[in-house]
């Protein structure tokens, strides 16, 4: 049999003792960044980021007041929705791992699941990034050829200060789904979670805020989205970064770690 | 090699793992034998640091997996072939565990020509593989960062008898180069087919284990001839004990050399004579998970 001949061919040194070189980080971040696109929902998933933000563009030239042809405008609303989908690309590349039980594998070639996970946030974070580049160049083209068509001058009132609050309050979006993915460590349970988080939430906090005048006082500091408003209309006062980086601790790093020692402890099968 | 020294895990107060310890040593494939919940993947999933154990240690070449830099290069593993995600294609299943490992990406089609799957079948996703196509994968996977340790579980799972009979060889070149194979299954045709020793588990403890001749030899003789009764006669008359199978043939302890001395002094003609091989280690295998096993007899 060929089988036979093929192994016998690359296995004569079998039982040899080599000391082989650390799995270096870079490499398994490569490897993760690759496991978000080669799937047909992955490749789809951050495909739609690209997608939705050329349909944004184009409403906002066909729809927005003429007024509100100007760059902010439209790198915001190419930005929406990779706020939207970021976070659930950030999640599914944890819990899957669970879902689909490839974990079974990836933490067999990398048994240090703090460093798969480290590479899974790392590779979302380069997505991230990569997408609000995308979403800033897409906008500036928007930008130019919609105030082209309805004639008002082109206003660039983006600075650059603000753009990069606007990346770090993507990036905030996107740990709400890190710190969902490795609380829950499900598919499924993580995506309604996320939503129940960032459409549900905030309407419940506003209505509070409304009616009792102690939590209006006090939402800055515990309403994660709220103070991520912050971040995306520009930093003004230290207070406000005060009140992004007080309920990042509360929303993000507290269960955060709760998650990562529920990574690190929870038997894979 | 694979030392596994008082390996035990429980769930709360229910042990489903009790101080295991055994050695599955190099150029010897190693049976890990035991019917359904008996313990065996949840073992397994210890040595490879899946599962947390309660008391003891696993350790391959003297090491924790854990603490092996690039384990892919030295463990092949495969514990569950379905649990992949069933959107990628095989081909790219192989070239993630190429990539990790750092081996040439060659290794991704030499592997696929390994374990026979073409490269029609490499592109299609994994979802739509049979069970036969996944465990060739699986195979393919933990073979590819040429290792010198193999755990599979339930590797024959699924495969159809030239599959069987391709893995057996397959793992029995591996052996004797010099590779270390340990692999698990509930059935016992297959373990006594492809190891050299066996580990036999049942509710979480090792009931038996030894060379598979030596458990051979442990598992007795059978014995035939026209007249059962005179046989026995002629058994019982030089001090051996036997009993009569449903087969009508004589199941004993004592080796075959005695059986046939006695049958001659006796003047039995015997018409078979030999050593209770499948059928002797399957009783002994029953008969030692009897009451470990979920089925009970209706008698």
């Amino acid at each position: 049999m060929t089988a036979t001949s093929a192994i016998k061919a690359d296995q004569t040194h079998i039982g040899r003792r080599t000391e082989f070189a650390q799995i270096p980080l870079s490499r398994v971040v490569r490897v993760e960044l690759r496991k978000m696109f080669d799937t047909r929902s992955g490749f789809w998933l951050i495909a739609s980021i690209g997608i939705t933000g050329l349909i944004a563009t184009i409403a906002t030239i066909a729809f927005a007041p003429d007024a509100d042809l100007t760059y902010y405008n439209f790198a915001k609303a190419v930005g929406f929705p990779i706020t939207v989908i970021l976070p659930m690309v950030a999640l599914l590349s944890i819990t899957s791992e669970w879902s689909q039980r490839s974990g079974l594998t990836t933490f067999t070639y990398v048994p240090s699941r703090g460093r798969v996970v480290g590479a899974k946030t790392l590779s979302a974070v380069i997505v991230a990034v990569a997408s609000m580049l995308f979403a800033f160049a897409i906008g500036a083209v928007g930008n130019v050829v919609g105030s082209a068509i309805a004639g008002t001058p082109t206003v660039w009132d983006l600075s650059v200060g603000h753009a990069v609050t606007i990346v770090l309050g993507n990036l905030i979006s996107l740990s709400i789904g890190t710190m969902l993915g490795m609380l829950l460590l499900s598919s499924a349970g993580g995506l309604v979670m996320y939503f129940v988080l960032v459409l549900l939430v905030p309407n419940l906090t506003s209505l509070l805020a409304a009616s009792q005048d102690w939590f209006r006082h006090l939402q800055p500091w515990v309403d994660l989205p709220f103070a991520q408003t912050f971040l995306f209309e520009g930093m003004h006062t230290g207070a406000e970064w005060a009140h992004v980086a007080t309920a990042f601790t509360l929303w993000i790093v507290l269960p955060g770690s709760f998650g990562l020692r529920r990574v690190m402890r929870s038997e894979v099968k | 090699m694979i030392t596994i020294d008082s390996l035990t895990k429980s769930y709360g107060g229910n042990t489903v793992v009790h101080d295991i310890t055994f050695t599955a040593r190099e150029g010897r494939v190693t049976g890990f034998l035991g019917p359904n919940g008996a313990g065996k993947s949840t073992s397994m999933r210890m040595m490879v640091g899946l599962t947390t154990p309660t008391e003891g240690t696993a350790t391959i070449s003297g090491r924790r997996f854990a603490d092996l830099p690039n384990p892919g290069r030295e463990v092949g593993v495969m514990l569950d072939a379905s649990a992949q995600h069933a959107g990628r294609t095989g081909r790219e299943i192989l070239t993630i565990a190429q990539q990790i490992m750092g081996v040439p990406a060659s290794r991704v089609t030499e592997l696929l020509d390994l374990v026979s799957l073409t490269g029609a079948e490499a592109d299609r996703r994994v979802g739509n593989y049979s069970l036969g196509m996944r465990q060739r994968l699986g195979i393919a996977a933990a073979l590819i960062g040429d290792p010198s340790v193999l755990i599979l579980d339930e590797p024959a799972n699924g495969l159809d008898p030239a599959g069987i009979r391709w893995m057996r060889d397959l793992l029995r070149d591996y052996a004797d180069h010099g590779g270390t194979v340990l692999l698990s299954s509930h059935l016992l045709a297959e373990i006594e087919i492809i190891a050299d020793d066996i580990v036999m588990i049942g509710q979480g403890r090792i009931v038996c284990q030894g060379s598979k001749s030596s458990l051979l030899q442990a598992a007795g003789t059978v014995v035939r001839a026209a007249d059962v009764v005179v046989l026995q006669g002629a058994l019982a008359a030089a001090g051996v004990a036997s009993t009569v199978s449903e087969d009508g043939s004589l199941r004993t302890e004592a080796d075959t050399a005695v059986v046939g001395q006695a049958a001659y002094d006796g003047g039995v003609v015997l018409t078979e004579l030999r050593n209770a091989d499948s059928g002797g280690l399957e009783e002994m295998f029953l008969e030692l998970t009897a009451d470990t096993q979920r089925e009970r007899t209706a008698a």
